[in-house]
């Protein structure tokens, strides 16, 4: 893909995002008695047999693998609100609304809490297509952008951080080359505001 | 519409739910990592994670003592272990942006003030070690007009051996809030006039440089 450059350059690895998205709140119906967990990052239960409980959904994740707990779908995964979304995808140039981190915790339960979904391929496939309707919009606007700021509305964790490299750059040299419209004599103003940085120094002597 | 209203049902109950030190430190993390230069260390968050480690280390060791479920004993060390992890790459991040900029940072008051009591001995030890570095290797073999680290030769003006962050660089923010025009600097007021809530925007870094140090808008 186009922003898919040099790793190093995306300033999130796709692990970080993951521990990100493992902090977005998910139902669970635990099947084990347990009292309050007091976390660093927070309070949650008391848990107890087949009663709803909000946790995050790493900690619903580790219940689910040791056999505690079963993890409720999100609305939005819904094979009727994900057809919905593929179509309004299909139609629209705008961005549906999802989850910032919707790749991330639909990869996350598909590998790890399959036998909680149901209609399992179903859901996968129309989470795979919306996310690939969505790239391919993401590559189409990358044409598009001219202006020194750009907007996107909805647009996911994951998403951005593929272009950030690349519409980074690019619009950062839109900027530059503006500016040197504006001022033609780039050295002079470099000279009236020295604060402004500049990551590489300049090669040439001063030609005095 | 009835999901845009929901959306922002939502967006209230997680502004009132992400409270957390862990939260704050999470953003704090992501705006370092995004942000192009050096950001004030937040010092008292610092030290409260640090406190509840702590804290929490101590509980494993009476968990252990009192027999605690090992499955619960294994959350809270789940738990501890995201914490630190969120601590050190946070503390990390910002170690690789001082070595980055390491003598731009120290020339600079504004930045060196931003930097904790540790990170400045690190800063100062840093430089010595590179200076006396370059010194052996380098400088030293070199006609004596082009002996500074930091200038290309002696009849340089300014410090041009010095890569400073560029403040042009384009990050990705969300407003917390609808941002008018005062909660930009004045001089950019030709270049951004008005942010809206919640929607992702590519900007240049030193526009958004006042509301993300007022803490009105993240990177993300």
């Amino acid at each position: 893909m186009a922003g898919q450059s040099d790793s190093t350059m995306s300033l999130f690895s796709s692990e970080e995002i993951e521990f990100m998205a493992e902090d977005e709140m998910t139902e669970i119906v635990p099947n084990l008695r347990m009292d309050s967990l007091n976390f660093i990052c927070g309070d949650y239960g008391p848990f107890l047999p087949q009663l709803a409980a909000q946790v995050p959904l790493w900690l619903a994740l580790a219940l689910k693998k040791r056999g505690k707990c079963t993890i409720r779908l999100p609305q939005w995964m819904s094979v009727e609100n994900l057809t919905r979304v593929l179509e309004a995808e299909r139609d629209s140039h705008a961005f549906q609304p999802l989850p910032f981190h919707y790749i991330e915790i639909s990869r996350l339960l598909f590998d790890h809490a399959r036998e909680d979904i149901p209609d399992m391929y179903m859901v996968r496939s129309l989470v795979e297509d919306i996310r690939d309707v969505r790239f391919h919009k993401v590559e189409t606007n990358l044409e598009k952008f001219t202006a020194s700021t750009v907007t996107w509305k909805n647009m996911s964790a994951m998403e951005v951080n593929v272009i950030r490299a690349f519409a980074g750059r690019a619009l950062q040299a839109f900027y530059k080359h503006d500016n040197e419209q504006q001022t033609p004599d780039t050295d002079r103003a470099l000279d009236k505001q020295p604060q402004i940085p500049t990551d590489r120094p300049k090669r040439n002597l001063k030609p005095r | 519409m009835a999901t845009e209203e929901s959306a922002s049902v939502m967006d209230d109950y997680e502004m009132l739910i992400s409270t957390t030190d862990v939260e704050l430190l999470k953003r704090a993390w992501r705006n370092e990592k995004a942000a192009p230069e050096i950001l004030q260390f937040e010092s008292s968050l610092v030290q409260r994670i640090k406190e509840q480690i702590e804290l929490a280390e101590q509980n494993e060791e009476i968990f252990e003592a009192n027999n605690i479920e090992p499955l619960t004993v294994s959350l809270y060390q789940m738990d501890l272990d995201r914490t630190q992890f969120l601590l050190r790459s946070y503390l990390r991040v910002r170690l690789q942006k001082i070595e980055k900029y390491l003598f731009y940072v120290l020339k600079t008051d504004e930045y060196l003030n931003r930097l904790s009591k540790q990170e400045q001995m690190f800063a100062r030890r840093c430089t010595d070690y590179l200076g006396s570095h370059l010194d052996e290797t380098v400088l030293a073999k070199l006609p004596d007009n082009y002996r500074s680290i930091l200038k290309q030769s002696i009849t340089s003006e300014e410090d041009d051996m010095v890569p400073a962050p560029r403040l042009d660089t384009f990050v990705i923010c969300k407003a917390k809030q609808y941002l008018s025009g005062l909660d930009f600097e004045p001089e950019y007021s030709m270049e951004i006039t008005e942010m809206e809530r919640d929607l992702l925007t590519f900007v240049c870094y030193k526009f958004v440089k006042k509301p993300l140090e007022n803490g009105k808008i993240d990177l993300v």
